[in-house]
């Protein structure tokens, strides 16, 4: 999930023709500042931090200025905050429209029905979740169509659109759906569409992209910003690596198996830290990297449970052993492990010779890795005391 | 009776010549499956497992009258593989395949449905019937037993897992279906759940689901207005954080819909016994049959 700012979301809207208001990005107050002065942006206008998180407005993350120096005060304001957790960098200048209704469109995917569907809405500018399902259009768009003329008649009575700001639904509708498609996109979200005079206009732009089709979109590799270093690192290794606040580092493989895994754990009161999953793969060295990642995270203790699959179990047992060589004494830590399925008597005989033993029930193997990091946490506070 | 596959299933592997391709041609071959071609564009003439390559599907259905393909193509391709062997009539395709973008999976199974055809998949294991036997995908041999219980799941590894403990506790499955985890699959719960009604061989039905979506709320819909026979299910991501990715595009919590909670309270008042951990699954799924048997 490709999560992109406003300011890169209006780009992509401008690409297909989508009106918006005229405005630019800024990083520091005196280039927003020059932005005014210059006429690329006019005046009065709306300065909007550049954050992922919703409820700016009322977090005081956009205003607006009139006049040079309340530019110069605003940016500088706003870029020295911290939103939800996220430090502002980027800022986005716009000049102030005269708003006559504030509306809400989309384009995501249905899974249910396995279709595009268009979401819309005459309750724009707030959080579409607190809508009501009878105010919000659902019509679904079948692919081999795409959004026929009958479907933007309809949404332009559903928002109570007549003359000219319904005569403009329809083109932005076929932008959206064109950039909905174009970039591969999980969702091309407007809120809120503003009517302005005669027209409709896009105010802000949530523009997601996913995951799997960025092999199409290489543009987009380095627009993510929601991860943690090691998870950084992790990605570039194709290894699915997600941070949580616990201690205990889990390895296992395939999603549903990972989560089932941080289930039995939480059950036995353990608290998951880390959780790698490993896909499927049958390369000893990537599950070697995976363990050597694990081991910067200074788990308290590793409960690794696999199912060998494509993952065969002598190939995790290899990786495994390999790791803990290469591992230095001070960052080892006490390891639980679990490997039934493909070549599973040859994966625990290796471990065996390493000194590893499989625990094959899954509720006995993890009450003994709750145990395992309880014990050793329990230690390191003696030392400490 | 078997549901999907059956003895007569006969198996094109599309990108045979892969490595994976390849190692689970040889694998469902040791299952029993039927493999009878495969197809990598340009190794046309070459075999693999002892088994005949081809340049196109069509030559695989013409000279093997292969029935169904097992797509291992690389994400990019998937695409192609597909609507290939859908135009040459090939009427149930299981892609293995992950990272498949879902606009173009939202292409492949629209494009399937107009033409009568099936997809399994993405991003799954594929589909077992050990009293066929028959396989068509990825799932490990070893789970299996023959039997009279069904399994429909979103997950890989877990469904091993379940399967597994399955046959540890002397029970069998009559077909094992593995949907895949994607935002867009081409057999939903429902689907499989419809196939299972209408198969005499299968008693009982475990549904393993986990978070994101609401496929199992779907399901749980349909049992409750259309399904006659037992279901237990499994949820896993009890324990998931919030909007933290879990490796699968589906397994997204949002919007308070797609939590474990919403799943296990939808499906309960369904009349579905939902088992908390993995390893209670086994013993539910038989003591839900002693009940039948009583009934």
């Amino acid at each position: 999930m490709v999560k992109l700012a406003e300011w890169r979301g209006k780009e992509i809207f401008r690409k297909y023709g989508i009106a918006l208001p005229q405005g630019h990005v800024a990083r520091s107050a005196e280039e927003a500042t020059s932005l005014v002065s210059e006429g690329k942006v006019p005046l009065p206008c709306v300065i909007k931090a550049q954050v992922l998180a919703g409820g700016r407005g009322k977090g005081g993350a956009v205003r607006f200025a009139s006049n040079d120096e309340e530019v110069r005060a605003a940016a500088a304001a706003i870029l020295g905050l911290e939103f939800k957790g996220e430090k502002v960098k980027e800022i986005l200048l716009e000049g102030k429209v005269a708003i006559d209704r504030e509306l809400y469109v989309s384009l995501t995917l249905d899974r249910t029905l396995r279709l595009p569907i268009l979401l819309a809405s005459a309750k724009g500018g707030v959080e579409i979740e607190s809508v009501p399902d009878e105010q919000i259009l659902r019509q679904p768009i079948h692919p081999f169509a795409g959004l026929a003329q009958y479907e933007k008649r309809r949404a332009a009575a559903f928002l109570g659109l007549t003359g000219g700001p319904a005569k403009s639904l329809g083109p932005l509708l076929d932008s959206l759906w064109a950039a909905f498609n174009g970039e591969d996109a999980e969702l091309v979200e407007i809120n809120p569409l503003a009517v302005v005079g005669d027209r409709v206009i896009a105010l802000d732009a949530k523009v997601i992209i996913e995951d799997d089709a960025t092999f199409r979109h290489p543009e987009y590799a380095e627009v993510r910003d929601d991860r943690t270093p090691l998870e950084e690192i992790a990605r570039e290794k194709e290894i699915a690596f997600v941070q949580l606040d616990g201690n205990i580092g889990v390895i296992a493989n395939g999603a549903g198996l990972t989560m089932a895994t941080l289930d039995v754990l939480m059950q036995f009161g353990g608290r998951p830290g880390v959780f790698l999953d490993l896909g499927g793969t049958d390369d000893p060295a990537k599950v070697a990297e995976a363990f050597l990642l694990m081991a910067k995270a200074k788990p308290t203790a590793v409960f690794l449970n696999i199912f060998g699959g494509v993952t065969r179990c002598d190939t995790v047992a290899k990786g495994l052993v390999n790791a803990m060589e290469k591992l230095p004494a001070q960052d080892r830590f006490p390891l639980v492990a679990r490997i039934r399925g493909n070549n599973e008597s040859e994966g625990v005989e290796i471990l065996r010779a390493a000194g590893i033993t499989s625990i094959p029930d899954l509720k006995a193997s993890a009450e003994a890795a709750v145990r395992a990091a309880a014990t050793r946490a329990v230690a390191a506070q003696g030392r400490t005391a | 009776m078997t549901v999907l596959i059956d003895a007569d299933t006969r198996v094109v592997v599309q990108g045979i010549t892969g490595h994976q391709g390849t190692v689970h041609t040889h694998q469902m071959k040791l299952f029993g499956s039927k493999v009878v071609a495969g197809v990598t564009p340009g190794k046309g003439g070459t075999t693999v497992e002892e088994t005949p390559v081809y340049d196109s599907v069509q030559e695989a259905v013409d000279r093997k009258q292969a029935n169904a393909s097992c797509i291992f193509v690389p994400a990019p391709f998937a695409k192609d593989a597909l609507i290939e062997a859908v135009d040459a009539g090939i009427r149930l395709s299981v892609v293995v395949t992950e990272h498949i973008p879902f606009h173009d999976m939202l292409v492949m199974y629209h494009y399937a449905r107009a033409r009568g055809a099936r997809i399994i998949g993405p991003n799954c294991p594929g589909i077992a019937a050990p009293g066929a036997p028959s396989k068509v995908g990825i799932i490990p041999n070893v789970v299996f037993r023959p039997g009279r219980v069904g399994v429909i799941s979103r997950s890989g590894t877990l469904t091993y897992e379940i399967v597994n403990g399955i046959r540890e506790i002397g029970l069998g499955q009559s077909t094992c279906i593995g949907l895949g985890g994607d935002p867009v699959v081409g057999t939903s719960f429902v689907d499989g759940l419809e196939l299972f009604e209408k198969d005499p061989d299968t008693d009982l039905v475990v549904m393993v689901g986990e978070i994101g979506g609401t496929a199992e709320e779907d399901a749980a819909d349909y049992i409750r207005h259309h399904f006659t026979k037992p279901v237990v299910a499994y949820i896993a991501g009890r324990a998931a954080p919030p909007d933290k990715r879990m490796g699968h595009a589906g397994a997204i919590i949002t919007r308070g819909r797609g939590t474990a909670q919403s799943k296990q309270t939808a499906l309960e008042g369904a009349g579905v016994r939902v088992g908390r951990f993995p390893y209670e699954m086994p013993q539910l799924v038989a003591d839900v049959l002693k009940e039948k048997a009583h009934r």
